[in-house]
């Protein structure tokens, strides 16, 4: 037996035969077809809706962290310049952070956006397809003669069903992938709300819990280099007494 | 795969279920970079050999072929037996 596609398209199949087996008049079957079908389009709709909502919603945090990678950059070279090295690693690696989940974020705003793409795609070819079907529903009410009459409503009407049941699986794996970024979107703003992209100049000296958060990120390694760059570009001319300093006087 | 009806030829149906049975295979032995170069080779060989029906065009189809974004743990549930074409 077909695998799983093949099983929808008999699902497909089954369940509008007994629609049309239900009813007596073919006449009032088309026509409830066809109510059955717009609503449906009006769901693929809301769907569409609902995943344009969640791309902005993830659009605008991206905007958001951009600002935060930006500051907190010009935040760490002016701690830098003033010769606070700890409060620029604090600051670099903050933006480790923020630009991880920067990147994260893009990516499932792409992923979102073909989804999107795909769907209108598809909600047009549900429209013309139902479209198809009003047309040919008032010609097989017009010359309706009853064998002839089945076979083409059956037709019919699973051209119209199975282009809905694509179009429900497309939606379906569009509602899974928004209910994941869903999920990373509070991820995000609960790390805003727990400060943790906010003004360094806001908070004490060592907050221990953000010390921790950040220990975990694990993002270590990328900040030392960066700080080892911040070093060189500012020439580090700033008293500092520690012999990592002298290696970073030794640029060309 | 979400793109619409295509009308194939009794030769490009052939090949396709060639395809079909190559992409199962890949699926019970668990090799899923053989199974993405199947189902690729699979829907271009759709796309390309066949006829693409009119949005409007109402007709049933025989098989229907997942979207190409498919993983692999979803084509797990697809393809296995004789795969998306009974032999």
């Amino acid at each position: 037996m077909a695998g799983m596609a093949g099983r929808m398209s008999t699902v497909v199949k089954s369940k509008i035969s007994r629609l049309l087996d239900r009813a007596e008049d073919p006449g009032e079957t088309l026509d409830y077809s066809y109510q059955k079908q717009l609503e449906s389009l009006q769901n693929v709709k809301k769907g569409i809706a609902d995943v344009v909502t969640a791309k902005k919603r993830l659009g605008m945090q991206a905007s958001k962290l951009e600002q935060s990678v930006v500051k907190l950059d010009t935040q760490a070279r002016q701690a830098m310049s003033a010769g606070n090295e700890e409060l620029a690693r604090t600051a670099l690696e903050r933006k480790q952070l923020a630009q991880t989940e920067l990147q994260g974020l893009d990516q499932q705003v792409a992923e979102l956006q073909s989804q999107q793409e795909k769907l209108t795609e598809s909600e047009k070819r549900l429209r013309s397809k139902i479209e198809a079907f009003r047309t040919k529903k008032e010609v097989i009410k017009a010359q309706y003669s009853a064998a002839d009459a089945q076979v083409r409503i059956s037709e019919a009407a699973t051209g119209v069903g199975e282009e809905m049941a694509d179009v429900g699986l497309a939606m379906q794996r569009a509602v899974d992938k928004t209910e994941d970024m869903r999920a990373r979107a509070s991820a995000v703003e609960e790390l805003e709300a727990a400060g943790t992209f906010e003004d360094l100049t806001q908070l004490g000296s060592g907050s221990d819990d953000i010390d921790r958060e950040l220990a975990e990120i694990g993002a270590g390694g990328a900040v030392d280099d960066e700080l080892a760059k911040l070093k060189s570009e500012l020439g580090t001319g700033s008293a500092a007494p520690q012999g990592e300093l002298e290696s970073g006087g030794e640029q060309k | 795969m979400g793109e619409g009806q295509y009308r194939l030829g009794e030769e490009a149906v052939e090949r396709v279920n060639a395809l079909d049975n190559d992409a199962v295979a890949a699926v019970e032995g668990d090799d899923e970079d053989a199974f993405h170069v199947a189902f690729e080779q699979l829907l271009e060989l759709i796309r390309t050999e066949g006829e693409h029906l009119h949005d409007d065009d109402l007709e049933a189809s025989d098989v229907i072929v997942p979207p190409a974004d498919i993983t692999f743990v979803e084509a797990a549930k697809d393809f296995t037996g004789d795969g998306l074409i009974p032999d």
